[in-house]
């Protein structure tokens, strides 16, 4: 689950009067991922070092100067760039104190906004659409420039993208109450422009946010009433066909978030990773109607996440660095380190077992005044604890790898090596924090075993399914490869723990054990106490056998579906005395692994299809392994009862009907499997007759509960009793 | 055998307070419990648990604390009093102030010579214990924070007090502080609130047992001062412990209604190191355990949900033995309703007033198992608060319904009743022997009132329209000093019983105002006698359940009552935990005897043979469905009714139709106040 930790503040906000804006014009990148530089509105910028909760220095361009394009970082030149006044570039470096004597220059056109990323060259967007690069701009600052948009067009939105092979700028324009998405490469220039799809009338998009996935440019854009829509560019362009007519720009909805009364004013949706959307300025679906939260969506699942109130007002501002949120709001500015990890299904539905972040053991762990002051006085224990773990983790980490090393390290050492430091790494004693992460771990390690024949690591596999923070959607082709590798001990841990295994693979495990042959199961170790079940109902059939030799079957079920079976099935036994029914028709190891096929769960409509790849002599093995089981489970009601798991009865019949319906023709055809057939039929009928002997029984239960209606007595009665 | 027409009440409400403190004498098998209004009941647990006296409270003055010193029995409360108790004459006997403010606990070192108070103002106060009263001999060094509970060392050199957040030691010598040993508050929102040790254990190894506020039974070392273990047992209080005799099981009393167990065993089977783990749980109360006690073989809790419970350790005693059976104890075991048979009035009594109501009538006749239609609405008809602060003791009824007297530990009134205009008049003159009663009694004509006052001596006295004039007091031969705690008079006059509980019985002739004979003397406290009306046979029921019956003619065993103690009584009877409160006869069948516990009440038919041992004791069911012929055949003497529960008073009207006073128990456990807050799953 993604989680937002505990903010703290940079700094404090001079918002407008009317409190219509933030008094914020940007927040930008700065050398690392601990810096940004912040543009208020007017005339200054700020560094910061955001960790520290400090301002580093400060600049101010002269009064009756404004600053209308927030600066930006040349990460080339160390400079800073920024432009007052529409037309006036200045640039400067860290060590200028005045920013009226650094560099200026004038250029011919309105600026709309400068843009920069680390390792490329700034560029500059002017009002008008038009691009430079800023060396070539500076070159020649009053070089002209030419006008992109139409007369009435203006740009609301803007951004820059850097992909490996090109950089782009991005951005929207509004004309007419038609909205317009123009995509500038630089390097070779091309431009083209894209027609956003109107939403209801009146509704134009409040925020958009760009990220790149799979060499194609998406676009998240959210509109007043709550959708948020996703569209997707391709990277590369289809042919220059510049100043053609707008392309109408597909869309799709991603979310439809409630957004309490009346539209959104102030309200921004911004990406964070391929899944997770962080949206501000809508209300939290279970927290009445007040429109100041955070809240991080799951766009695949359509999940909240997590949500957290701001206090004040919110100004629909959201920027997003390197795992923190950047929020101004009432009159702060607020920094909310998130986290998403990859997420899977089971995850995303509460389903796998993870330890509760706590707000303590924020990644980034910050020192917050708040914190320091208030809480932990408040609870000390608290403190005491996550020191104990921060030193525990120290004293521990200092010897093993980071995570980060050891995905490194199974890229390319040896089987030993890499299992040692999967062992280091699991025995640490805050195994829950790592939780991501081991999927990570896992996946590379079935990456690199299949990559690689020589390569594999069953024991940290194993241990790493024992963690239980693993899932299949985590690492799809774990179960696979341990089918492959023959590893069936994985095979059951796997089908034990993973709530979320496809019903293909369930499928495909269910053919590989009934196919291979029981002096190979038989090598196989397995779980302990599933073999225990499998043993007591072999041991049940030994002693069974001893009964029988001496003793008349019992049930009614039993004589006659002996009677019936005795000639079709056609297999020849040595112990004559024992009905075939009774005699376990797979090994002890084969049986433990069927056992834990029975208890995956499935949905039968996905199951049926993959079913129905069985062949059928096998389809008549599993068949009369059913059977054999049913048979246990019904004479012995105890066998199910001892608390260890095992398939329950249910189970058992919703497999032999899957079964049944997969290969219905098949069977009907084949003569050996006529007798089974005849049996299963009596057991249908079985049920079929509990059932009516229970619904006989309901009426008079019923009766029992009416008699047991009590008298209210009052406060004084006169009765009449006799005694005899 | 016959039809009733059964008045059942249920408008007494009888309301039980909460257990405040308890002490067990192990030597004596008593154990003390103080109840919340101050009044202080005597179990015996020797016969039967037994409750086999009551002192009644007084307004203002409830124990916190008690402790037996020998046979003597003292208390303290936040009155800041010691309290001796007079157990003799069930009142207390002397007051000490202890100038300390409040008390919280007391406390007497086994020597029996002194006993030790910690008050509210941080002193631990001690008391020499004299021949007939307690002087203060010296303080301990005064500290700082109440004194919340106290515990003598054995030896009787040191004492382990719990105060606020800490527990010290003094040495009782030289009064000074030997050790300071601090409690760790709760966690969470409890953290600033100061931790109080509610209770605290001193063994002779010198491991000391503390119970405190955040829920935590702490074992320390005494003798370093270092907590040796931390048991976290609830997440409230934990507000009573208790040690057995030979210091190798401990119980804790939580407010979340649990008592747990701690044992002193080896943590490895087969090792000597010895340490106190925690074993059992018990969950019987709903609401806080104040009280504990730790018997040889069973744990006795009480707390806010009034009832006594005893619990017996089943590594003690034999399993599935009436000794391994649990006992609540939530009633009484003496009638707090009397009855004016002839005018059809109940009186009921209350700690602070009393209540006479007159039953309602029906019109007609029904069948068995009928409920007829009240023609009349039971009305009450007085409502008559007491004076002075001592709580009533006893009080009584005429048979007629003219006289009402109720007694306290000072005083005695006498009220003339006119029940067809309701109107209530104070007797003023009294004879000055008659001041205050521990039974009270009218003959069946009314005409005499018998009070049994101290030395198991009772006061006769006349009454007529106006006045009432002293008689005579009849004083038993054997001089014992044991209140009396059972009167009777026989229906034609003649006849006057009493038994005390020293378990003697004696029977004076009235006629002659003379000890006509006392009843050979059983092991076990009678709990019910009456005399036949027409052939003066005595009947006694034992808290052991047996039941005699003795010609006061021939002064012997009749030969019903030999019968039945050569055959025995049934086990089923046997085990019933409920002691017998009130026996009667019938006035159609001279055979019948009418006797009730809390949860049955039993005709017994002298004329038809007793249940055997095989036989079925609850057999009213399987007559009920048998033709009429064959029912004499499977019939025996005890014919048991358990159609009303929780009975407090059962008795026969001159029409032959019954009383029943119920008072069921989830009556009683509503007007409970709500206990503390327990997490269930999804609240």
């Amino acid at each position: 689950m993604a989680a937002l930790y505990e903010g703290y503040t940079l700094c404090g906000l001079t918002p407008s009067q009317n409190l219509s804006n933030s008094g914020i014009q940007g927040v930008n990148a700065e050398r690392d991922s601990d810096h940004v530089v912040v543009t208020d509105s007017t005339r200054s910028v700020t560094l910061f070092k955001v960790s520290d909760q400090k301002p580093l220095s400060s600049w101010t361009v002269k009064q009756g100067q404004t600053l209308t394009c927030s600066a930006v970082y040349n990460s080339q030149s160390k400079e800073y760039v920024a432009v007052s006044d529409s037309k006036v570039i200045r640039i400067w470096k860290e060590e200028d104190i005045l920013l009226d004597k650094a560099f200026k220059a004038t250029v011919s056109s309105d600026v709309w906004k400068v843009h920069s990323a680390a390792g490329v060259e700034p560029v500059v967007l002017f009002q008008k659409g038009a691009v430079r690069l800023l060396d070539s701009l500076l070159s020649a600052p009053q070089q002209p420039i030419e006008e992109v948009l139409a007369q009435e067009e203006a740009i609301r939105w803007s951004t820059n993208l850097v992909t490996e092979l090109q950089q782009f700028v991005i951005f929207t324009t509004e004309q007419k109450g038609d909205h317009f998405l123009y995509l500038q490469r630089l390097n070779p220039n091309t431009l083209q422009r894209f027609r956003l799809e109107r939403e209801e009338p009146g509704l134009s998009p409040l925020s958009f946010s760009v990220s790149c996935k799979d060499k194609h440019i998406r676009l998240i854009y959210l509109y007043p009433n709550g959708h948020v829509y996703q569209s997707l560019v391709p990277v590369r362009g289809l042919g220059a066909d510049e100043g053609a007519q707008a392309l109408p720009l597909p869309r799709s909805l991603l979310l439809a978030l409630p957004v309490g009364e009346g539209l959104l004013e102030a309200a921004s949706a911004q990406v964070l990773d391929e899944a997770h959307v962080a949206v501000v300025g809508l209300p939290h679906p279970s927290a009445g109607a007040g429109k100041d939260f955070l809240c991080i969506w799951n766009t695949n699942f359509q999940t909240l996440q997590a949500g957290k109130e701001m206090a004040g007002k919110i100004y629909g501002q959201l920027w997003c660095y390197s795992n923190k949120l950047f929020i101004p709001h009432g009159k702060t500015l607020s920094v909310i380190p998130y986290e998403c990890p990859k997420s899977s299904l089971a995850s995303a539905l509460g389903k796998l077992r993870q330890a509760k972040t706590g707000e303590s053991k924020a990644p980034t762990s910050v020192p917050s005044w708040n914190n320091i002051l208030h809480e932990d006085k408040a609870n000390p224990s608290r403190t005491v604890e996550t020191r104990k773990t921060r030193t525990t983790r120290k004293s521990t980490s200092a010897p093993s790898l980071t995570n980060d090393q050891i995905v490194e390290l199974i890229k390319t050492a040896s089987v030993a090596e890499v299992q040692k430091e999967v062992e280091v790494l699991l025995s640490r004693t805050d195994i829950q924090d790592l939780q991501p992460s081991l999927g990570q771990l896992a996946s590379a390690l079935v990456s690199r075993s299949l990559d690689e024949a020589a390569f594999y690591t069953p024991s940290s596999l194993v241990q790493l399914v024992h963690t239980r923070c693993l899932c299949h959607s985590m690492c799809p082709d774990l179960v696979l490869l341990a089918l492959e590798r023959k590893d069936y001990f994985l095979c059951q841990l796997c089908l034990q723990f993973f709530p979320d295994i496809p019903e293909a693979v369930t499928c495909a495990c269910l053919k590989t054990f009934i196919s291979m042959p029981d002096s190979d199961a038989d090598k196989v170790s397995l779980v302990p106490e599933s073999v225990s079940v499998m043993e007591t109902l072999m041991a049940r059939q030994r002693d069974l056998v001893g009964l029988q030799n001496g003793f008349s079957p019992t049930t009614n079920d039993v004589d006659h579906s002996e009677g019936l079976s005795g000639g079709g099935t056609g297999e020849k036994k040595k112990e004559t005395t024992t009905p075939p029914e009774h005699v376990c028709p797979v090994g002890l190891h084969k049986g433990v692994l069927l056992n834990e096929v029975l208890m995956t769960a499935y949905s039968d409509v996905f199951l049926l299809p993959h079913l129905k790849d069985l062949s059928p002599q096998h389809v008549v093995l599993f068949l009369r392994y059913l059977q054999f089981v049913y048979l246990k489970y019904s004479q012995d009601a105890f066998l199910q009862m001892h608390g260890l798991r095992s398939p329950s009865l249910t189970q058992i019949m919703d497999w032999v009907c899957l079964l049944l319906d997969a290969h219905f023709t098949v069977l009907v055809m084949s003569p050996e499997a006529k007798g089974l057939l005849l049996n299963l039929h009596t057991f249908v009928k079985s049920q079929v007759r509990l059932v009516s002997e229970l619904g006989k029984i309901e009426g008079s239960l019923h009766e029992l509960n009416k008699m047991k209606v009590k008298k209210d007595i009052g406060q004084y009665s006169i009765e009449v009793i006799e005694l005899f | 055998m016959g039809e009733f027409k059964v008045h059942r009440v249920r408008f007494f409400d009888y309301m039980p307070t909460a257990i405040r403190a308890m002490a067990f004498n192990p030597r004596t098998e008593r154990l003390a419990v103080a109840r919340a209004d101050g009044a202080l009941e005597i179990f015996n647990f020797a016969d039967n648990y037994f409750q086999e006296k009551v002192i009644p409270g007084q307004d203002g003055r409830a124990a916190e604390a008690l402790c037996w010193l020998g046979q003597r029995l003292f208390s303290a409360g936040l009155n800041g009093e010691i309290t001796e108790y007079d157990l003799e004459n069930l009142r207390p006997r002397y007051t000490v102030e202890a100038y300390g403010g409040p008390i919280w606990s007391i406390s007497g070192n086994s020597q029996g010579t002194l006993l030790a108070v910690g008050c509210e103002d941080g002193t631990v106060k001690m008391f020499e214990i004299l021949e007939e009263r307690i002087q203060f001999q010296r303080n301990l060094d005064r500290q700082k924070g109440r004194i919340v509970s106290l515990c003598w060392h054995p030896s009787g050199t040191l004492i382990a007090a719990g105060m606020m957040d800490m527990i010290k030691i003094f040495d009782a010598e030289s009064g000074r502080a030997t050790h300071r040993l601090l409690v760790e508050r709760g966690v969470g929102a409890s953290k600033g609130r100061e931790v109080v040790v509610w209770s605290i254990a001193f063994l002779s190894d010198h491991t000391i047992f503390s119970g405190d506020s955040a829920g935590k039974v702490q074992v320390w070392d005494g003798l370093t001062g270092t907590l040796v273990r931390t048991h976290l047992v609830t997440k409230w209080d934990v507000m009573a412990l208790s040690t057995s005799q030979d210091e190798s099981s401990a119980v804790a009393g939580t407010s979340e209604g649990t008592v747990v167990q701690f044992q002193f065993l080896p943590s490895i089977v087969g090792q000597q190191d010895k340490e106190w783990v925690r074993t059992r749980t018990f969950k019987n109360h709903s609401h806080d355990v104040r009280g504990l006690a730790h018997t040889d073989i069973a744990v006795v809790s009480g707390g806010m949900d009034t009832q006594l419970v005893v619990r017996p350790l089943l590594d003690k005693v034999e399993k599935n033995t009436q000794e391994s059976a649990m006992r609540k104890i939530a009633f009484p075991h003496r009638s707090l309703v009397c009855c004016a048979k002839k005018a059809g009035l109940l009186l009921f009594q209350f700690p602070d007033h009393l209540e006479l109501w007159r039953l309602g009538e029906s019109n007609g006749h029904g069948s068995p198992g009928d409920s007829l239609s009240v023609k009349r609405k039971p009305e009450k008809l007085i409502q008559l608060k007491r004076k002075g602060e001592d709580h009533i003791s006893c009080s009584a009824l005429s048979p007629c319904g003219g006289w009402l007297a109720y007694s306290t530990v000072t005083s005695f009134r006498l009220y003339r009743l006119q029940n067809n205009n309701i109107s209530v008049t104070k007797v003023s003159k009294l004879p000055k022997d008659l001041r205050a009663a521990q039974q009270l009694c009218f003959s069946s004509d009314s005409t005499k009132l018998f009070a049994s006052c101290s030395r198991s001596s009772v006061v006769v006295v006349a009454l007529n329209q106006s006045e009432c004039k002293y008689l005579q007091t009849l004083r038993p031969k054997s001089g014992s000093s044991q209140p009396i705690h059972l009167l009777c008079v026989s229906e034609d006059g003649k006849w006057l019983a009493t038994a005390n509980t020293d378990c003697e019985i004696h029977v004076f002739n009235l006629d002659k105002l003379k000890l006509h004979c006392t009843v050979p003397v059983y092991s076990s406290c009678p709990t019910a006698i009456a005399i036949h009306p027409t052939h003066s046979n005595l009947v006694v029921v034992h808290a052991d359940q047996q039941i005699f019956e003795y010609s006061l003619v021939h002064k012997e065993y009749t030969e019903w009552s030999r019968k039945l103690q050569k055959q025995g009584l049934h086990s089923l009877w046997m085990e019933r935990d409920t002691p017998v409160t009130h026996v009667t006869f019938s006035s159609k069948n001279a055979a019948h005897i009418i006797l009730h516990d809390t949860f049955m009440f039993c005709i017994i038919d002298q004329s038809l043979p007793l249940p055997e041992a095989k036989t079925l004791l609850y057999n009213q069911m399987t007559l009920r469905s048998l033709p009429e012929s064959e029912r004499i055949m499977h019939s025996h003497a005890f014919k048991i009714c358990k159609n009303f529960q929780h009975l407090l008073c059962l008795r026969l009207l001159d029409d032959n139709s019954l009383v029943v006073v119920e008072r069921p128990l989830l009556d009683i456990m509503s007007q409970l106040p709500a206990p503390v807050r327990q997490k269930k799953f999804a609240t």
